[in-house]
């Protein structure tokens, strides 16, 4: 259950991801939203051609936190969308799967930007 | 002429001031955050499914993102999670945290200019072409799947 060789293989893999999205801003000094662009529709392609499947057994979260995680899980419900329900199932699919990560980014947003204030960036 | 220098000029100061990331310590400070942040990840989906041997691993892996997310989020409310954004770059913005950063950071920011149209419309500037740019993709894939 808690296997330390795992949780190894999680740490270097999600590290490496995000090293190579600080090589990405270092040298084309991509903004933050392009990088998590970039890095969603990398997630949505590798489900695409069934190489995502393989990474998650082999490095769980370090695969999946990133957010080619999300960009999978989009993928991995339209797919599966496409043969259960038709053009349907494809078009409720990628949503049903992520909904929700977004509704909880969206609703502890609003949350917290009720009860905070900004801080002055220094 | 005149112009031309003061740009230059402009320019010049522009770059003296812009804070420098030395490329070499700020890919080891992604690395380590953002492999941390992974394992944290890791750790929530584990200790859930200790506690709750009946869940299913999906049901695990939706809860560890929310919980991840929802923390994320109030450490931006306190402003912490910028300062680990200055010393981690890319460590803190590509797991799923910093996707939840960017819809808190901006309401935060725009909460000055009414809760309508700053903070509910500003909310979706960064997570806004995220979730478009996925949507179409996946429903591409989905019509690709449908077809073959």
């Amino acid at each position: 259950m808690f296997d330390i060789l795992m949780y190894l293989k999680v740490f270097l893999v999600g590290g490496f991801i995000c090293m190579i999205g600080q090589i990405l801003i270092i040298t084309t000094k991509m903004t933050s939203a392009r990088i998590l662009v970039t890095f969603l529709l990398l997630g949505v392609f590798l489900e695409a051609i069934k190489v995502f499947e393989p990474l998650k057994e082999f490095a769980g979260s370090g695969v999946t936190v990133p957010i080619m995680g999300f960009g999978y899980s989009l993928a991995k419900g339209a797919i599966e969308g496409a043969e259960t329900g038709g053009i349907l199932g494809v078009l409720q699919g990628g949503l049903t799967a992520t909904a929700a990560g977004i509704t909880v980014a969206v609703v502890i947003a609003f949350i917290v930007s009720l009860f905070c204030s900004s801080k002055t960036k220094k | 002429m005149e112009v031309f220098e003061r740009d230059k000029k402009y320019n010049e100061y522009l770059q003296s001031k812009i804070p420098k990331t030395k490329p070499w310590p700020s890919l080891f400070h992604a690395f380590w955050i953002g492999g941390l942040i992974c394992l944290v990840g890791e750790c929530i989906k584990d200790v859930l499914m200790y506690f709750f041997p009946e869940m299913s691993a999906t049901d695990a892996g939706i809860w560890e993102s929310v919980i991840l997310i929802a923390i994320a989020s109030i450490l931006t409310g306190f402003g912490l999670y910028d300062r680990l954004g200055a010393y981690a770059g890319a460590g803190s913005i590509i797991p799923i945290t910093g996707f939840s950063n960017s819809i808190t950071s901006p309401a935060l920011e725009f909460k000055r200019e009414g809760v309508i149209f700053g903070l509910c419309a500003k909310m979706f500037t960064i997570a806004g072409p995220v979730i478009v740019s996925g949507l179409v993709a996946c429903v591409l894939c989905g019509i690709i799947y449908l077809i073959f």
